[in-house]
């Protein structure tokens, strides 16, 4: 734009050089200014444009990222610009984790796949990803590869790829061999403290019963001294049985708490162990966990029932206690009060009757009285406050039933949950291992099929290398074969073509012989022939001045004669003009000489032809042949063109051509005379044309017969 | 045999020769023949006749180097 408005500027400065220079500078100027202001305007809202173009992407980019990514996908560099300006692009949450959830599923199952192939063993149908929260599959509690889980993680990130199966089949036999360990380890763990949980607890339970038996005994021993009379004797004996009963019965009681707290403990930690081996997850070890867990239940429940026997066994034994208690405490207070009456009484006052007064015996029977007036009186008051003390008691009691009651509800409630739990965890096992069969068989199937589908397809490949190989065979066979042939029938060619050539070169022989003979007459032939040519080409040259020559008919006749069979010669002989064998033709001197009075004739006769032909015509025909001057002789061109068809120049052209020798071409150019000029020298070129025809076919017959001469001539 | 076209001119030439001369020494005498007769020896009959002699021979020579070119009636009915 500005190098056009420069020229121009160039050229307006051209034109107004003298006028008005300086304007229509300045207006270039001012016009090349503008143009530069206008440019950069352009210039600055192009850029402000492609500024904001870039700016606006940006930011929307930044707002929505589906239209990042297109940007990405379709725009290169822009995510390198975009990245720049906004960073990464943030994953959406929400779809990704269901995506690789699908992908955890499919690699699962490929490495389900794979692992058949592999080997058989523990199912690995519960795979991947227990930690993603969304997983529908049951045995994801159960999941115990971990290394399943972790492999899984990387999985939907990376491309699947088969694991072989040497390493499959030795990561299988590790697992399986850490399995076997620690159900092993389980076991032998389980199995010691159920040991000793079992002894701890039958330790317990006879220690229980023991102490029961020891309760009982007692309590029977207690009933027996309050309620027997027998001899003081006995009754010490009794009390010192009664004595060494409780002290049993406390030691019983204390060896069974003993043995009861060692129960618990080992309990205790069979449950623990129990449940350290349920964290474990093995299937395997589930079993002996379940029987374990059993056993505990068992052990417990026994040990509940006893400790439950020997509670109640202890009330009552509290309540025959009580009872001896209060017995012993009436009996001490009478002892008492007997005693404050008649101190000097002893307490065994059965054995003193004799000693006792009847004043002692007045008193002591009105203090009985009194005594049993008194007891009567405590007796109903007893009555009533007995009624009340049952009421109050058996409230108590059955507050306490009621709590006994509770506790048993309780305790049969937690045995029958543990009960349940137990049973459901049985089920739980039963169906597990239905399903693990089940799975076994599935697998177990899908296995057979592969190996039959693998068969069918060994077979097929089987049939297919087969067919190829004998393909290839075959047709390597016919290769030998058809070289076999190639190389015979080279061989017979050989031989033929030798043969061949021996019977051609034979026959070649035969043959030039038979030439020889067959040229010897040729040669004979035309060397007749030759010699009638000559003869009659010599017959030619006995024309003289203004005779012709001799008639040419007997020369004629002898070349016809000598070659009769050649029809070549025959037609050439046969083509000499009649005139020429009849009258004989003119030589060439003569036809010259003839021409040169002839010339003068035509040159005066040149003007008149069929329009104009009157006297006046000649009379004019003859001042021009005596007024015309030409060249006597005159070379001819190659080419005659209208001017050269002039008469006069046509014959001195015909006169340079005879004084040269060409007939031919004279003959030509007289030809080309018209009119009267024509007429007057057609006998002329009759002549001529007749003796240049017979020249011709004598020249063509001397030609063949040099020609055959020649060819008939052998080589030295 | 030895047929001359170039010849026929000077034959024709001759002819004519002849023929004029015949015609004009007729016509001259028979002008004077008649001029000596009839005219009272005037000129005017010599002159006719030689004019008419020679014109006639001129004609005959006319003819006759024209007779080649012109096809005759002859030959036109042929």
């Amino acid at each position: 734009m500005l190098r056009a408005c420069l020229r121009g500027a160039n050229a307006t400065a051209r034109k107004n050089y003298r006028r008005i220079p300086l304007t229509s500078l300045q207006q270039c100027r001012h016009y090349t200014a503008g143009e530069s202001s206008s440019a950069s305007k352009v210039v600055v809202a192009g850029l402000l444009t492609v500024s904001g173009g870039i700016g606006g992407t940006v930011l929307y980019a930044k707002w929505d990222h589906k239209f990042r990514a297109a940007v990405e996908k379709n725009v290169p560099y822009s995510d390198w610009l975009l990245g720049l300006a906004l960073g990464p692009a943030a994953q959406d949450p929400g779809l990704p984790i269901k995506k690789r959830v699908e992908l955890a599923q499919p690699p699962s199952m490929i490495e389900k796949q794979v692992k058949k192939e592999g080997a058989e063993g523990p199912v690995k149908d519960s795979s991947p990803a227990p930690s993603q929260p969304a997983q529908s599959l049951e045995e994801c509690n159960e999941c115990h590869e971990h290394k399943e889980a972790t492999a899984v993680h990387p999985a939907p990130t990376e491309p699947m790829k088969e694991r072989p199966v040497e390493e499959v089949a030795a990561r299988l036999a590790q697992q399986e061999q850490e399995e076997q360990d620690i159900s092993a380890s389980v076991s032998a763990s389980l199995e010691d403290s159920l040991a000793s949980s079992a002894k701890a607890t039958l330790q317990a339970i006879g220690a229980q019963e023991a102490a029961l038996q020891a309760i009982m005994q007692h309590t029977d021993k207690l009933k027996e001294a309050m309620e027997a009379e027998v001899l003081p004797e006995e009754k010490s004996n009794q009390w010192k049985d009664l004595e060494a009963a409780l002290a049993d019965r406390t030691t019983a009681l204390n060896d069974a708490r003993a043995a009861l707290s060692k129960a618990n403990e080992s309990l205790d930690s069979l449950r623990s162990v129990i449940d350290e081996s349920k964290g474990l997850k093995i299937s395997s070890v589930r079993p002996l966990v379940l029987a374990a867990e059993e056993n505990l239940h068992n052990m417990v429940v026994d040990l509940d029932k006893m400790v439950m026997k020997v509670q109640s066994a202890e009330s009552e034994a509290k309540i025959v206690s009580q009872y001896s208690e209060l017995v012993n405490e009436a009996k001490r207070q009478f002892q008492r009060e007997v005693s404050s009456l008649t101190p000097e009484i002893q307490a065994n006052w059965k054995g003193l009757t004799g000693k006792l007064s009847t004043d002692d015996l007045n008193a002591l029977i009105a203090h009985a009285h009194r005594r049993i007036d008194q007891l009567n009186r405590e007796l109903a008051e007893q009555k009533v406050r007995e009624k009340i003390h049952i009421d109050a008691a058996l409230e108590q009691q059955k507050l306490e039933d009621q709590k006994a009651l509770d506790n048993a509800v309780n305790t049969a409630l937690q045995h029958v949950k543990e009960d349940a739990r137990l049973d459901q965890e049985r089920k739980l096992a039963e169906l597990r291992e239905v399903m693990e069969a089940e799975m076994r068989t599935q697998l177990r199937r899908q296995a057979a099929a592969h190996t039959d589908h693998v068969q069918d397809v060994l077979k097929v490949q089987e049939h297919e290398l087969k067919a190829e190989a004998e393909q290839v065979l075959s047709s390597k066979m016919l290769e030998q074969e058809t070289r076999y042939r190639q190389l015979t029938q080279e061989q017979l060619d050989n031989f033929t073509l030798d043969m061949n050539t021996a019977y051609a070169r034979l026959k070649g022989v035969e043959e030039a012989i038979d030439s020889h003979v067959v040229a010897e007459d040729e040669a004979r032939k035309a060397h007749q022939l030759w010699l009638s040519v000559e003869a009659l080409s010599y017959s030619l040259k006995t024309a003289e001045a203004d005779v012709p020559t001799v008639p040419l008919e007997n020369a004629a006749q002898a070349v016809r004669d000598s070659c009769r069979d050649n029809d070549f010669a025959l037609a050439l002989a046969s083509a000499l003009p009649e005139k020429s064998l009849q009258r004989g033709v003119y030589s060439e001197a003569s036809l010259r000489a003839r021409f040169n009075s002839l010339r003068s004739l035509a040159r005066r006769v040149a003007l008149i032809d069929e329009s104009r032909n009157s006297l006046y015509q000649y009379f004019l025909s003859y001042l021009q042949a005596a007024l015309l001057f030409e060249k006597s002789q005159e070379a001819p061109p190659s080419q005659l063109s209208s001017e050269d068809l002039d008469p006069f120049k046509l014959l001195s052209y015909a006169s340079y051509c005879l004084e040269h020798g060409d007939l031919e071409l004279a003959a030509k150019l007289v030809n080309q005379l018209r009119g009267e000029a024509r007429r007057v020298v057609e006998d002329w070129l009759i002549e001529a044309r007749l003796t240049l025809e017979t020249r011709q076919v004598v020249n063509l017959l001397s030609a063949y017969a040099n020609a055959v001469g020649l060819g008939t001539t052998q080589a030295p | 045999m030895f047929s001359m076209s170039e010849k026929e001119l000077g034959k024709k030439w001759d002819r004519c020769l002849a023929d004029g001369a015949i015609k004009l020494g007729t016509g001259l005498g028979l002008g004077i023949v008649f001029s000596v007769l009839f005219f009272k020896r005037h000129t005017w009959p010599i002159s006719l006749g030689s004019g008419a002699g020679l014109g006639m021979a001129y004609a005959n020579c006319q003819n006759n180097l024209r007779s080649h070119y012109m096809l005759h009636r002859g030959d036109k009915e042929q």
